[in-house]
């Protein structure tokens, strides 16, 4: 049986702009406990790859640039 | 990243610590102190510098044992009865007696402890007989202390290397363990003469009431993998249907932090906005009293702070929405709580085994051994009974001592590399299907089957008939299921760490037949405490491949308890007012 994706809207936000894993900053990445963050082949910026999150916050608390931001996952909100 | 990649290295050590949370890096760090000489390797499926329970931080202590406040002689007095007398007091004692120094050494490493005005620890009361809890100002600074002093002490750190089995010699011992890389599934078999498991709880049992797999009580990395490495190692677990359940922030799922909250003013209240239980103290026996208000017509139950002065309420803001769980400030904004107007709604969690909490544990003595030579544990996984943060602190450093000592005496146990092949095979083979179930569906069905059948209220046929769903969903899982990438693989052994849990949840809730532990145990046939026949551990085990489950007397008391001291903890509710 083939396997079908779900859409989630996803509670940890990368501000681009603010986003310096281009200069091969991987900090967010490093730090989740749960290991969801990436860093993108196209934009080179970091984003949440896997919605498997525990809103606990050292990725945004750690980020050099203030370029994270962690939501309450929708639903828990 | 996340690439499948073949691969097989093996490294030797003295002391292999499987855990950087809170527990292990204090084992691993002791190690090293107690001998230099000693090689000691820490194993982390995340990352050491923000991982396990304390991963943005710790409020406070909840079980400090400081003099002039306390003895450890009342202590383990309060946490035999808090547990229903099921309680082994040597390993309570040891604690009780040696975390002051562990309270002096991280004060010197920079984790401060909130001192009076006279310059003494500023201890406060919310167990329901003696005065523990200490709280942290900086607490939100533990993980990075503890990192520097690993650093220093030039312990090896190996991150986001998951263990999945311990490798036993000849004769039973310990002789190591096997792990993987969680982002290229390169397998890494580490050889020790000693083993310190320190993996956490077993929190992603339960499903939570969002249904959302990630919003655990537990930090949900902590799936359990300790429990299940020491089951499949032969060791014995203590008392393992004594679930951790414990009153939260609906939805949110974090703690409502009465222990903070509480000497401010604070209190746990119904829907009237009455208080209903003596004392705020998570126990089994508060468990049941919150559990029969939720179900009466005075639910839901409620953090009550909306009766303090702004200005309390705001240091207390200032504690809750930083440390521990900061993200909770933004929950309560979303839905527009001002603790100050509103009292904050609160439900209670999904199943877990925790001895942090409660008394669910691999089974270790005063010195932190298991019932498997040469292999130790500590933390939340560990069966030393309500033993929070600071006893994961303590116990992991009597573990690393220990554990120092003792590999200094032997040679490297000879393992079978058959195990290793055959864990290669185990592990990968959901890596060599095409098609399948997905991990986290299996996960889904087996949480929510333990929500269906094991959670309490305790009934034999539910239970019988989660059984038999494990049995089916374990066919799936070993037959069926289909990974695609090494992010998904560690998923997938998560999930096997899981169901050995929620199996073993049931086998032991089956075998004791009282009611015990409040909430924890609440059998519905046998509703009774019988402490004719069951004054005792349970002892879970694999035998022979078989699941077994024996008694195991009580330790005699170090410390006596009084007949009339023993029910203490029985009555929680509050008596009406005439």
């Amino acid at each position: 049986m083939p396997i079908a994706h779900t859409p989630t809207t996803v509670p940890v936000i990368v501000d681009e702009a603010k986003c310096i894993a281009d200069k091969g900053c991987t900090v967010c990445v490093d730090v989740c406990p749960l290991d969801v963050l990436r860093i993108s082949d196209l934009t080179g910026k970091a984003y949440m790859k896997y919605d498997e999150c525990w809103y606990c916050m050292p990725c945004e608390a750690d980020c050099p640039t203030g370029a994270v931001t962690v939501n309450i996952p929708y639903l828990l909100r | 990243m996340d690439e499948i990649k073949d691969g097989l290295t093996e490294v030797s050590c003295d002391v292999l610590v499987i855990g950087g949370g809170t527990a292990g890096p204090m084992a691993a760090y002791k190690a090293k102190r107690r001998n230099p000489a000693t090689r000691v390797v820490l194993l982390e499926k995340a990352n050491v510098k923000r991982s396990g329970a304390i991963a943005m931080g710790m409020d406070g202590l909840n079980n400090a044992v400081v003099p002039g406040y306390a003895t450890p002689e009342q202590y383990t007095k309060e946490i035999t009865i808090a547990n229903d007398g099921i309680c082994d007091q040597a390993p309570v004692y040891k604690y009780a007696s040696h975390c002051f120094d562990i309270i002096q050494e991280l004060d010197r490493v920079g984790i401060k402890f909130q001192k009076n005005e006279n310059g003494d620890f500023d201890v406060k009361k919310v167990h329901h007989l003696g005065s523990y809890v200490l709280p942290m100002p900086n607490g939100d600074t533990v993980k990075k202390a503890l990192y520097r002093q690993l650093r220093r002490e030039k312990v090896l750190i190996s991150n986001r290397y998951m263990a999945t089995r311990l490798l036993t010699g000849r004769d039973g011992q310990i002789a190591g363990a096997i792990a993987i890389n969680t982002r290229s599934a390169e397998f890494l078999v580490l050889r020790a003469k000693t083993v310190i498991l320190c993996a956490g709880a077993a929190g992603r049992l339960g499903l939570p009431q969002s249904g959302y797999l990630w919003g655990t009580y537990e930090n949900a990395t902590n799936s359990g993998d300790g429990y299940a490495m020491a089951y499949h190692a032969g060791a014995g677990l203590a008392n393992l249907e004594c679930y951790q359940i414990n009153p939260l922030i609906k939805d949110y799922n974090g703690p409502a932090c009465a222990y903070v909250a509480g000497p401010f003013g604070a209190y746990t209240a119904n829907s009237e906005g009455n208080r209903f239980i003596e004392c705020d103290y998570w126990s089994g026996q508060m468990m049941q009293e919150f559990y029969n208000e939720l179900q009466s017509g005075k639910g839901p139950v409620f953090l009550k702070l909306n009766h303090l002065h702004s200005d309390t309420v705001g240091k207390i803001e200032a504690v809750l929405h930083n440390v521990e769980r900061p993200s909770r400030g933004r929950f309560h904004e979303n839905r527009g709580t001002n603790y100050r107007e509103r009292m904050i709604e609160m439900h209670i969690s999904e199943i877990g085994f925790c001895s942090g909490h409660s008394a669910s544990g691999v089974y270790v003595d005063e010195f932190a051994r298991t019932t498997v030579p040469g292999l130790y544990a500590a933390g939340d996984m560990a069966s030393v009974p309500h033993n929070y943060m600071l006893g994961a602190f303590t116990n992991g450093a009597v573990a690393g001592e220990h554990a120092a000592d003792f590999a200094q005496g032997i040679d490297l146990p000879e393992y079978d590399p058959g195990d290793v092949s055959r864990e290669q095979a185990r592990v990968l083979a959901p890596t060599k299907r095409e098609d399948g179930i997905p991990p986290n569906q299996l996960e889904y069905k087996t949480r929510r089957f333990v929500n269906d059948y094991l959670q309490p209220p305790k009934v034999t046929a539910k239970m019988k008939l989660g059984q038999a769903r494990f049995v089916e969903i374990r066919d799936d899982m070993e037959n069926a299921m289909v990974v695609r990438d090494a992010h998904e693989l560690m998923r997938s052994l998560e999930v096997a760490s899981i169901l050995d849990c929620a199996e073993m949840a049931a086998f032991a809730s089956l075998f004791r037949t009282e009611s015990r532990w409040g909430l924890y145990h609440h059998r519905v046939e046998y509703p009774e405490k019988n402490d004719d026949e069951w004054f005792c551990h349970s002892i879970l085990r694999q035998q022979n491949r078989q699941m077994t489950a024996e008694k195991r007397p009580v330790a005699p008391y170090i410390v006596p308890i009084d007949e009339s001291e023993r029910s203490a903890y029985d009555r929680q509710r509050i008596r009406q007012q005439a």
